[in-house]
């Protein structure tokens, strides 16, 4: 995983990695850890350290420095490097106090302080190898292909999953407007135009006249939600009603209301509308 | 296919004593199976095999054995994924088959890997103490993770603040080629500087 480095030089420029795992958005190279303990472990295997037995104040300094490197070239350094380095330097100070001077409030770190980050460094270090393991596995399951991939890995029958961190604000934005303009489409189909004819606007107008002897009111027979065409074919239908003198129409007075009146057929010879 | 009858004849009947009865299988399940096998869209396990072909799960598994067997020196394998058996192309010829149909693949980061590696065998685990053992903060890789449907959530620990548990999924195993957790690779399995393994982080059988 990482490259073997016997060198004794020690300052960050020197520090090399694989190129995967390194930062390259800066000109000069550094290498990437997962976290600190990631970067401790790097430092032992390049140092060759027993694990057991580590040089903790050689590691601190060289732990400081890698911090350093990245902050001169103005890298954000997660809060949980500087943890490890707060802890280094606890485990440094108390290395140094004679064995009967150490608090003794933990009783786990009676024995060597450097203990406990020993433990964590393994636990840690089993993991990484198997998560490595893990990455080989899957490179080769890589081209292993099954026939189940044509249904759902293909992306053409039920999509698996869905990688919101692909997602862009601005794809989302660029949906949301292609949502909004197909909502804003008038929606299609056929208009049916209404349609009157004068024959079925007679025939109307003479049934709701028929009954009533007292005649029904000119402006009732206009319905208010009609269109303009409506109205137009029903006044026609009204004249050629008055014409064939099926209907006649009254004014009681000036500027008074129209009625409508049936014609009996004995009144025929009445004139309609004096 | 024809040609392939006499071999498949031949290690019919050299599978024929490990079978309790090898009377009752007529040749044609083999290749019944076969049949059922290449049309799953996912691996089918010995029960659902023996339903489909009618035979017992004993019957089943030996004939999944037979046609493994078969799949010998062919560009296809019989494997065992997630409890189940699928007809997957042998990876040596992988580079060919992309040539004619690329599904869609995904790459872990190293994050991921080392955070899914944690679930896989300290299952079922929370997010704290993952992030104990990483000794960062692993909320990225986890919703990863959980995107891909490698892990999934497990019910909530019995501990303060109730943390939600997680565990590795169907999806982990095929993505793998691993037919269940105890295939994983040993953990303890380190250099001799390593004494004190904890024997209880063993993944569950």
């Amino acid at each position: 995983m990482i490259a073997p480095e016997i060198t004794a030089q020690s300052t960050a420029a020197h520090l090399t990695a694989p190129p995967d795992r390194v930062f390259t958005g800066h000109p000069v190279r550094l290498p990437l850890f997962e976290g600190p303990l990631d970067l401790l472990l790097y430092l032992i295997e390049r140092e060759e350290i027993v694990i057991f037995d580590i040089p903790i104040e050689h590691i601190t300094s060289q732990y400081l420095e890698y911090l350093a490197s990245l902050e001169s070239l103005n890298i954000e350094v997660a809060g949980e490097f500087l943890v490890m380095a707060a802890q280094l330097l606890e485990i440094k100070s108390r290395m140094l106090l004679p064995q009967d001077q150490r608090p003794e409030e933990d009783e786990e770190e009676a024995g060597d302080p450097r203990a406990a980050l020993v433990a964590r460094l393994m636990e840690y270090r089993r993991y990484k190898a198997v998560a490595e393991e893990l990455r080989a596995r899957a490179e080769l399951q890589r081209f292993v292909f099954s026939r189940g991939e044509l249904t759902n890995g293909n992306g053409h029958h039920d999509q698996a999953y869905l990688m919101l961190n692909e997602v862009s604000t601005f794809d989302l934005w660029a949906a949301f407007q292609s949502l909004l303009s197909r909502a804003r489409e008038t929606p299609t189909g056929e208009v049916v135009r209404p349609r009157f004819t004068v024959a079925q606007k007679m025939a109307a107008i003479a049934a709701r006249v028929r009954w009533c002897e007292d005649g029904i009111r000119f402006l009732d027979l206009f319905d208010e939600q009609a269109t303009l065409i409506e109205l137009i074919v029903t006044f026609l239908a009204l004249l050629e009603l008055i014409r064939l003198r099926r209907v006649r129409v009254a004014q009681q007075r000036l500027l008074g209301e129209i009625r409508v009146y049936p014609v009996k057929a004995s009144e025929e010879a009445c004139p309609a509308g004096e | 296919m024809s040609q392939l009858e006499p071999e498949a004849e031949s290690n019919h009947q050299a599978c024929d004593q490990a079978r309790p009865e090898p009377s009752l299988i007529p040749v044609d399940k083999l290749a019944a199976l076969e049949a059922v096998l290449f049309m799953a869209a996912e691996p089918l396990a010995g029960a659902e095999i023996a339903e489909i072909l009618d035979i017992t799960p004993v019957e089943a598994e030996a004939l999944a054995g037979q046609l493994a067997a078969q799949y010998e020196g062919r560009g296809l394998q019989l494997s065992r994924i997630a409890g189940g058996y699928q007809v997957c192309t042998r990876a040596e010829y992988g580079p060919y088959v992309a040539k004619l149909h690329q599904p869609e693949r995904f790459r872990l980061s190293r994050a991921a890997l080392e955070t899914l590696a944690i679930v896989a065998y300290r299952q079922p685990v929370t997010r704290p103490e993952i992030d104990a053992i990483r000794g960062v903060n692993s909320d990225s890789p986890l919703d990863t993770l959980l995107q891909y449907q490698l892990i999934s959530e497990a019910g909530r620990k019995e501990a303060p603040g109730r943390p939600i548990m997680y565990c590795t999924t169907e999806n982990f195993l095929g993505h793998f080629g691993l037919d269940s957790v105890a295939d994983l690779p040993q953990l303890d399995a380190l250099p001799a500087d390593q004494s004190q393994a904890d024997p209880e982080e063993r993944p569950a059988a």
